[in-house]
């Protein structure tokens, strides 16, 4: 993340630090590209003309765990923040680490998830359902991925003690996009796995 | 240099920073908006002039029926590499380019809101430009059109138009990360005073342009990756055997295409705005008219992508709203011109080099856009789509209105960016040329389309007739050509002269950017001006005489504005130089070649990037004096 590690060291004119505002317009941009994703993966809901079909596949409790262990990383992550705040960097680190802990089981999960799919016969070729399902989940998962590369960064920079100030800001701006990629994953969990699929012909 | 008077220290990061300003390599680690904003002008022309040599390659080959310089496949790599050249890496860097160097001093801002951002944008940039033509040593540029349309794109067997989806998904991230630091700059780092309706109105442009691109580039972004791994990875997204859609494709490119264009015009519509009043001696005619059509054409702009399906069969109920959303967004537009026209009623017009090229860019887009308006009438297009009409429509426009305006802001920032003046004769010339050259090319364009000439064609036979209109567009090509090389001998010419102004105020100008020496210190202003109206410079030169209503100079001294002396300006803290911007942009390419030819080299890619991105974190953005 470009500058999240410049504190907001002159006055601004709306009084807002900018890399809070830049994080902001970058998130919006980020909606329409998972915007435009999930509008693919919805548009071709459906529409595959052979299997495996997702109700065949898909395993809802495991998966409705694993979007468990994303949701809680939000509160760890609220937690780390807040230690920040506190001027407790030991148990910010804590926290981070945790929050980082928490994104790699998500990655993990998934990933054990892709491979039993890929042997159940379903790839990124093999119907409309892989092409979407592979592309959507796999682009969350790569930012779940870098989230978790700036977790990892912030803990270790806050370990050598380079982080700006009492190291808050830059949690707050990791956080913020931590939390939009969990605020994600709910819709993306919704329209793929909650959202039953008609099987082509209406069966 | 970290601050003015720093010294160097050593830094706790891994290598030691470069702190050069000046000389050769300072150029790889600046991150002065100044700087930034003249390597994107020079790096955009040059593709300008790479994109018009593809272009007079095509008027050769269509010069006379059957042509061969190039055969079908030259050909189609050809057209496709100049469209992507001319949009891509000509008039939105260029666009950058004036964005980059002039935002920051119209609002009275030491730098960008990120400086090293705004490194990393031009580096991705340029090497994603890089990146793109050098697949033409690599087995072929891409050949399938800018738009790419699917399934043509995702079945060609020749590689070009995997180098078209990474190369704008390089340049498209370079974009992006320029159109949040720009959009956070016009937002957050205005001088006091300077409120939003005190900017002037190419500072408005460039806001509502940023806002177009965070929201239209991550549309393309999908679309692009959705047609690479369908190139790449054998998936479905427009593949019609599995049930794929290829019209997917086309809502994804031109829900993006069309806020693009307005990407490309609205930068010089700010120009426009800036020229014409200087050289018209009044203030611009409505300014909150021209910023309100502004961002409507903005909001709008979002609202109209289907007029390029009109023949693709969205049924007549789409193709109706589309139809009315489009001439909708024409009215807009034409506020614009009206306000430009009230601008010149009436006032004192000095017809300089920058005025004849603002007032030629107006009277050429009202054409453009007055023939835009005849495809928002869905059966009157049907007639036209995918002829040599839609050609002449949008070389009108962004030709037209937007090649003109640059080529005026060229003339007219040249004694603020160098302290050195074009010269007037020459540039007269050269305007005079351009503007004959272009309307010739151009202009038959419009009856080959209603002749019926299909656009894309790489040649026609004889018995269709339309050899005399293609080789009077092919004669202005060349003079196009001719009036690019004469500007080019007017600005080697100028760096003949010694450096500075005999008037640092050249214009009389209106705002702000002239209250600084010419060329601007690192740091801008040696005090940042307290911003009392729209048009401030103007008002503290000028007061209005209160018995005759006529303007007088203000009392002797109220300009004045380089009075701090030789110590101002020290203590300023400016962001210090860095090569990570480079090394993080470095990545790219790199990734880029890893997805077409080895998982060995993507990750390679992927460790520059990481490298780039860590040494940047870790590195304070103004090196610490010792």
């Amino acid at each position: 993340m470009a500058d999240v590690a410049a504190p907001a060291e002159h006055e601004t004119t709306t009084g807002l630090p900018s890399t809070k505002l830049a994080m902001w317009l970058f998130l919006s941009s980020e909606c329409l590209l998972f915007g435009a994703l999930i509008s693919t993966y919805v548009l071709y809901r459906g529409r595959s003309e052979v299997g495996p079909y997702p109700d065949e596949i898909f395993d809802i409790p495991y998966t409705s765990v694993s979007s468990f262990v994303l949701l809680a990383s939000s509160l760890t992550m609220v937690l780390a923040l807040s230690s920040a705040q506190r001027g407790d960097p030991g148990r910010m680190r804590l926290w981070l680490l945790a929050t980082a802990m928490l994104g790699l089981t998500f990655v993990g999960g998934q990933v054990y998830e892709f491979t039993l799919f890929h042997e159940e016969g379903l790839t990124l070729s093999t119907n409309l359902f892989g092409t979407t399902f592979f592309v959507l989940t796999g682009f969350h998962g790569v930012h779940v991925t870098v989230g978790v590369l700036m977790l990892l960064g912030l803990v270790s920079m806050s370990w050598v003690d380079r982080l700006p100030g009492d190291g808050s800001f830059p949690v707050e701006m990791v956080g913020l996009y931590w939390h939009f990629v969990d605020i994600v994953w709910i819709v993306i969990f919704t329209v793929i796995y909650l959202i039953p699929t008609p099987r082509p012909g209406g069966a | 240099m970290a601050t003015i008077g720093a010294t160097r220290r050593t830094e706790p990061g891994a290598v030691r920073r470069p702190m050069a300003t000046t000389g050769f390599w300072s150029w790889f680690t600046t991150v002065d908006h100044k700087k930034i904003g003249i390597m994107y002008g020079v790096t955009a022309i040059a593709f300008f002039l790479i994109g018009g040599i593809e272009a007079l390659l095509i008027r050769l080959q269509l010069a006379q029926p059957d042509g061969t310089v190039l055969n079908a496949n030259q050909y189609d790599q050809i057209f496709t590499m100049h469209g992507i050249t001319m949009i891509f890496l000509f008039v939105m860097p260029m666009a950058a380019a004036f964005f980059n160097y002039l935002i920051p001093l119209m609002i009275g801002a030491r730098d960008v809101a990120f400086p090293r951002l705004n490194a990393f944008s031009y580096w991705a940039f340029v090497l994603g430009g890089l990146f793109l033509y050098s697949s033409f040593f690599l087995g072929g540029a891409p050949n399938g059109g800018w738009f790419g349309y699917a399934p043509n794109s995702t079945t060609d067997p020749q590689i070009g138009m995997s180098f078209y989806a990474l190369g704008l998904l390089i340049t498209g991230i370079a974009s992006t990360a320029g159109a949040v630091n720009l959009g956070v700059t016009v937002i957050n780092m205005r001088a006091p005073g300077m409120s939003l309706f005190r900017t002037p109105v190419f500072v408005w442009m460039g806001l509502v342009v940023q806002f177009l691109l965070v929201f239209a580039l991550p549309i393309i972004t999908v679309g692009l990756f959705q047609l690479l791994f369908d190139r790449r990875w054998g998936t479905n997204f427009f593949n019609v055997d599995a049930g794929g859609d290829p019209i997917l494709w086309q809502h994804m490119f031109w829900l993006f295409g069309h806020p693009e264009v307005y990407v490309l015009i609205l930068p010089a519509f700010g120009i426009i705005s800036e020229i014409l009043p200087v050289f018209s001696r009044k203030p611009l005619f409505g300014y909150q008219f021209v910023v309100f059509s502004g961002i409507a054409i903005g909001f709008i702009g979002f609202g109209v992508w289907a007029h390029h399906m009109f023949a693709a069969g969205l049924g007549p109920v789409a193709n109706t709203a589309f139809g009315v959303s489009t001439a909708i967004i024409a009215v807009p537009t034409g506020v614009k011109i009206f306000n430009w026209m009230g601008t010149m009623y009436k006032g004192d017009i000095h017809f300089t080099v920058p005025m004849l090229h603002a007032i030629g860019a107006v009277m050429m887009f009202v054409v453009g856009g007055l023939s835009g308006v005849t495809h928002a009438i869905v059966p009157s297009d049907y007639q036209q789509t995918d002829t040599y009409y839609v050609v002449a429509h949008f070389h009108y426009v962004i030709f037209g209105g937007g090649v003109f305006a640059f080529f005026g802001g060229l003339y007219y920032w040249w004694p603020k960016i160098f302290a050195r003046r074009l010269g007037e004769g020459v540039g007269k010339l050269q305007f005079w040329l351009m503007a004959i050259g272009f309307n010739l090319t151009f202009g038959p364009q419009h009856i080959l389309g209603l002749d019926g000439m299909i656009r894309r064609t790489f040649t026609y036979p004889e018995s269709l007739g339309l050899g005399f209109w293609n080789l009077v567009s092919t004669v202005g090509a060349f003079l196009i050509a001719l009036s690019v090389l004469i500007f080019l001998v007017n600005a080697i010419r100028s760096f003949r002269q010694p450096k500075g102004l005999a008037n640092e105020d050249p214009w009389d100008a209106r705002t702000i950017e002239w209250m600084t020496a010419s060329p601007p210190p690192a740091h801008n202003f040696d005090e940042i001006p307290q911003v009392h109206a729209l048009d401030e410079f103007w008002h503290r030169k000028y007061v209005e005489d209160e018995r005759t209503g006529r303007l007088v100079p203000a009392q002797a001294g109220a300009a004045d504005h380089t009075d701090e002396g030789p110590g101002a300006g020290h203590a300023i803290h400016l962001p210090s130089p860095s090569f990570w911007p480079l090394v993080a942009a470095a990545g790219l390419p790199i990734l880029g070649y890893g997805v077409l030819y080895s998982w060995w080299v993507l990750g390679a890619g992927a460790l520059v990037l990481l490298v780039g991105v860590f040494g940047w974190a870790i590195e304070p953005s103004v090196a610490e004096e010792g």
